[in-house]
């Protein structure tokens, strides 16, 4: 047990591996989000649905995901908003803010720009519909359908939700089915169950 | 055709090369000094970004900004000092700029390590950690630098 040689190593080692502190970190993100040179600002939010991955770009809000493991998700928002992607809590101090009262039901809806160029027109449609489904009330995927006059293409609707870019916020866990049941949800049904239950619509 | 390497989303590119800068800074200045030099150099890699051209030598890239960073600060700071050596200036350019334009045509790791060690006099040591390899290669892509850049300027 004598660790000798690897302390030799480490003590070489030590004037050039000091670790950038929390500190000058947290410093050096801030100033980038506020010196404005970020295509893309995100942070890992705590919910009670669990931590959500929350992203904006200088236009507004642009992702939220359940999978807050950000390597999972910045190839595909560089590859949509450009390469300068940085954590950074003050990119998203206001949708935090916003998510915080909503899932305190103190907030029943968000006031918020959101930037949705890297989806298609079509889906853009569905989700403008989407956002007008108040808080606390449920609409189907066949209705949604018929509202952007695409009448035959609940299933597609389905698909859109499924994608949603932007979840909570743009409400597609109050998207049913026909008969009532809820389907699917992008969280998990469970978080699906959990928003409509926040919304007082399932006791 | 050669394969060129994808630029990295920002946030990896940092994650990956923040201690090494930190501490090459840390090496040249005080600690005040350093963490104001660390956060300027990665404001300045922000603003370069978008205009990169491929993935390669991040490292010697950022360690470049840096470098240039504590020279300049070096220069305003102690115009008169005897510490810096004179570097010879011609058109107003300092030696770094000078190179950079000279080795342009040179192979990107030849480049990287002629410019390290005659425009910022970084240690073999310290190219080798720019370039990802070690110091005994740093030195042979520097030296083969130089003769090829001999050979195209007479």
């Amino acid at each position: 047990m004598t660790p000798a040689t690897s302390l030799d190593h480490d003590s070489h080692e030590n004037g050039s591996k000091e670790p950038v502190s929390p500190d000058l970190d947290r410093r050096f993100r801030e100033a980038a989000a506020t010196a404005g040179l970020l295509d893309v600002g995100f942070d890992v939010v705590d919910s009670p649905v669990g931590p959500l991955l929350v992203a904006a770009t200088g236009r507004g809000l642009c992702r939220i995901s359940f999978r807050p493991d950000p390597e999972e998700q910045l190839d595909r928002l560089a590859r949509a908003f450009g390469p300068r992607i940085l954590r950074s809590a003050a990119a998203v101090d206001t949708v935090r803010r916003q998510l915080d009262e909503y899932f305190d039901g103190r907030r029943r809806a968000f006031d918020l720009d959101t930037d949705l160029r890297a989806t298609a027109p079509f889906a853009r449609r569905v989700l403008d519909e989407l956002a007008r489904v108040p808080y606390g009330e449920t609409t189907t995927y066949g209705v949604l359908a018929e509202r952007v006059g695409a009448p035959r293409a609940a299933r597609a609707v389905g698909t859109v939700m499924n994608r949603n870019a932007l979840p909570i916020v743009l409400p597609c866990h109050r998207v049913v089915g026909a008969n009532g049941s809820l389907t699917g949800y992008g969280g998990g049904l469970h978080v699906k169950e959990q928003l409509l239950r926040l919304e007082g619509v399932l006791l | 055709m050669e394969a060129v390497t994808a630029i990295p989303p920002f946030e990896r590119f940092y994650l990956e090369h923040r201690d090494v800068v930190l501490a090459f800074l840390r090496r040249r200045v005080d600690r005040a000094a350093a963490e104001d030099a660390f956060q300027e150099t990665f404001l300045r890699a922000l603003r370069a970004y978008p205009r990169l051209e491929h993935g390669e030598h991040l490292r010697a890239w950022v360690l470049t900004i840096a470098a240039r960073l504590v020279i300049d600060r070096g220069r305003r700071e102690r115009p008169l000092s005897h510490e810096l050596p004179e570097l010879p200036v011609e058109d107003g350019l300092p030696a770094y700029a000078q190179l950079e334009h000279l080795a342009g045509a040179l192979p990107p790791t030849e480049r990287a390590a002629v410019v390290l060690r005659y425009g910022y006099d970084l240690t073999y040591d310290d190219i080798a950690t720019a370039l990802g390899s070690t110091p005994e290669a740093a030195r042979q892509a520097a030296s083969s630098g130089v003769r090829r850049l001999r050979k195209e300027t007479t």
